[in-house]
């Protein structure tokens, strides 16, 4: 790699992040170039595919108690072709109704490494947020999509519920996590009644710290106003 | 309602309604599975497609699929049906037709085939190609010629022309500008280059436009420019006075799913009154760009017709395109991999909705290009996306999407890149927009043989764009 000065291409790469000034290998891109792009799709790729392990989730969070469901999505297949099932539990779902102020749904969604990564580390700032509130057993979903929070939601009699979800993978971030809020969780909300905080992923997105913070306003936000979604978006004086 | 049936095989198939026969005859996609209105299984849709193969092609003007009352888009393909157009076809069924269009293809018959388009409605046009196999579809999508024009002229035989497309995170100006620059080293841009702006602000929208008009002005590039706000900003952009030359929309095919994007046919006069009234065209006067896609709908859960059936994703895209021709675009697209694998699943499906979106549009009488992409939850590579580029070449596609090494940056996509074109142009002896052609040649881009060469950094043509790219 040449550095600026060096090189006049370096002027357009300086400039952006956008794969420019790659260089040409006839009308091709040259096969360093072409590795590179390679690499960057199969880490995305392999983000959505690898399975979701319950045990690293689990020792990122020694002594909390979690419960495992499934969605009605039957595999991943099935899971990115009928987003709709995977917003349903599987069939014989028994879930503890606990009267709790908060659930928490740690869901694969479309990035299991993510929650691998970062669902530990923002499970434990945000209940450190969270004082005042009862928190009912953690719920780790298997093929999930941020809908399926609505049923474990309403399965557990909360009054509020945040899916920690794996974000689609993107060619420079494979781990993103996202945070979606829903008050009164049952199945039937709509995306306009929840709020999201996404990109969760230290160091390169946002710190654990700074996203528990933005959900616990979020959330006081929407105990006084007794609702989640645009109509909180709009009154929440939200830090950073 | 007329419930139509067939026997195949000792089985007696039964469809209940227009549109549950073309949802049943449509190719498997993911999307219709979902929608619940796919066929049950390989043979079911065979037999759907013998029962429309026998359906006389004038049954799409007497009956709907989406209702006439309550549906805009179908009283705008209805009202504006041109009779005398649809006559040569009026007595056939969609098998003869299919057999027609292929007839007329293979004798090099276009003009026969491009009179046809303001006579043929969006449904005739999905049902034949629900007929074809995808080489069908490529033999008569290249002889479906569409020409349109504002500073370049697109849709010529023997050509084919790309939307540069520059976007960044932040809209950075240097970060925009050394994408088309890029770009433009390579020949791309000659349809349009057209940003994505991260925010859709007017000031926003204004500062791109001013940003775009000064590259093309700099260096006296026939293209055009396009900023893809929503049309709404764009016509705050026009009353603030900023250079635009197209106004773009997402269009999809019904009132409902149209509704969701914010748009409705009066706005989007208004906004083509705008840019007209401008006159910044120099070799025509086309100041439209639409871009739509299967499963738009389906997304919006906008994608019922009558008696609240679904109406498969293939079909409502056709009908988008009876939207986008009533305004006369420069240039259409569909973004053919972008809504993810629950409308399209994989290479196979991608491939196939790519070659029906291009025929369909071309045969309704539109420029149409394709954004040939992926994302990295569906079953989808590079190589499916070279494949589905190559055909869509020889099919004589208006334009593709191109952007810097496949990757954008800012909608977190893959797309062809740059080098990709390039590609397709040297396999298939394609050759960019005549005007941008020139302009390749004046900046000494263009070799001997009319490829585009690779420039050494010192340069003189290098070194006066690189120029631009320096604060």
């Amino acid at each position: 790699m040449s550095v600026v000065g060096d090189d006049p291409w370096a002027v357009l790469r300086g400039a952006t992040r956008a794969r420019v000034a790659l260089g040409r290998a006839g009308d091709a891109l040259p096969t360093s170039r072409e590795l590179e792009f390679r690499r960057a799709h199969a880490v995305a790729r392999d983000a959505v595919h690898a399975p979701l392990q319950p045990e690293v989730v689990r020792a990122a969070l020694p002594g909390s108690e979690v419960l495992e469901v499934r969605s009605a999505a039957a595999g991943r297949a099935e899971y990115l072709q009928r987003p709709d099932l995977g917003r349903q539990l599987a069939e014989g779902t028994d879930l503890p109704a606990t009267g709790a102020d908060l659930g928490i749904v740690i869901a694969d969604g479309l990035s299991p490494r993510a929650v691998h990564e970062h669902a530990g580390g923002l499970v434990t700032a945000l209940l450190a947020r969270l004082p005042g509130w009862s928190v009912a057993p953690l719920v780790l979903a298997h093929q999930g999509r941020v809908g399926l929070g609505d049923a474990v939601g309403a399965a557990l009699g909360v009054r509020a519920v945040v899916v920690l979800i794996g974000e689609r993978p993107g060619l420079s971030s494979a781990d993103s996590l996202g945070a979606y809020l829903t008050w009164d969780p049952r199945p039937g909300r709509v995306d306009s009644e929840r709020n999201c905080v996404s990109n969760v992923r230290p160091p390169h997105g946002l710190g654990y710290d700074q996203a528990a913070g933005t959900i616990a306003a979020l959330l006081a936000g929407a105990c006084e106003l007794g609702a989640s979604g645009v109509a909180l978006k709009d009154e929440a004086a939200l830090p950073g | 309602m007329t419930v139509r049936r067939t026997t195949l095989g000792g089985h007696t198939y039964e469809f209940a309604s227009l549109s549950d026969l073309l949802a049943r005859a449509t190719p498997h996609r993911s999307g219709d599975v979902l929608a619940g209105c796919a066929a049950a299984s390989a043979a079911e849709r065979v037999a759907a497609q013998t029962v429309l193969a026998d359906l006389p092609l004038a049954t799409f003007l007497e009956e709907q699929v989406v209702g006439y009352d309550e549906d805009d888009v179908t009283r705008l393909i209805l009202d504006t049906h041109d009779a005398t157009a649809f006559a040569p076809v009026a007595s056939l069924t969609v098998g003869e037709f299919r057999d027609r269009l292929l007839a007329w293809a293979a004798a090099g018959d276009e003009p026969a085939i491009a009179a046809l388009a303001p006579g043929l409605t969006p449904e005739m046009v999905a049902a034949t190609s629900k007929l074809m196999r995808n080489a069908d579809l490529v033999a008569v999508g290249r002889r479906a010629r569409v020409v349109t024009g504002f500073r370049s002229t697109l849709g010529l035989p023997g050509r084919l022309a790309s939307r540069l497309q520059p976007n960044h995170p932040t809209d950075d100006p240097l970060g925009v500008t050394a994408s088309i620059l890029d770009g433009l080293l390579h020949g791309s841009g000659d349809a349009v280059i057209g940003i994505n702006p991260a925010t859709d602000s007017p000031a926003q929208t204004v500062a791109l436009l001013e940003l775009v008009d000064a590259v093309i002005a700099r260096y006296g590039i026939p293209t055009q420019s396009c900023v893809l706000a929503h049309v709404t900003t764009t016509l705050r952009a026009l009353e603030q006075g900023a250079p635009v030359d197209l106004v773009f929309q997402s269009v999809a095919g019904t009132q409902g799913a149209n509704r969701g994007f914010g748009v409705t046919l009066d706005l989007l006069a208004e906004a083509r009154a705008g840019a007209l009234a401008l006159g910044r065209g120099t070799v025509g006067r086309d100041v439209m760009y639409f871009e739509t896609g299967q499963g738009s709908a389906l997304s919006a859960d906008a994608h019922r017709g009558i008696d609240g059936r679904p109406v498969d994703q293939q079909t409502l895209e056709a009908r988008a395109y009876g939207v986008a021709r009533h305004f006369r675009p420069l240039l259409v697209n569909t973004v053919v991999g972008f809504i993810g694998p629950e409308y399209l699943y994989d290479g196979k499906q991608v491939l196939r909705a790519g070659l029906e979106d291009h025929f369909c549009g071309k045969l309704l009488g539109l420029p149409m290009g394709v954004d040939v992409c992926y994302t990295n939850h569906a079953e989808v590579d590079p190589d499916d996306t070279d494949a589905l580029m190559l055909l869509l070449g020889a099919a004589g596609c208006s334009f593709v999407i191109a952007v810097p090494g496949s990757d954008d940056v800012m909608l977190h996509y893959q797309s062809l890149s740059f080098s990709d074109v390039l590609t397709a142009r040297q396999v298939l002896g394609l050759r960019p927009a005549p005007e941008f052609e020139e302009w390749l040649a004046r900046m000494d881009l263009l070799a001997e043989d009319g490829r585009v060469r690779e420039l050494a950094p010192d340069a003189p043509a290098a070194k006066a764009l690189l120029a631009a790219a320096r604060p």
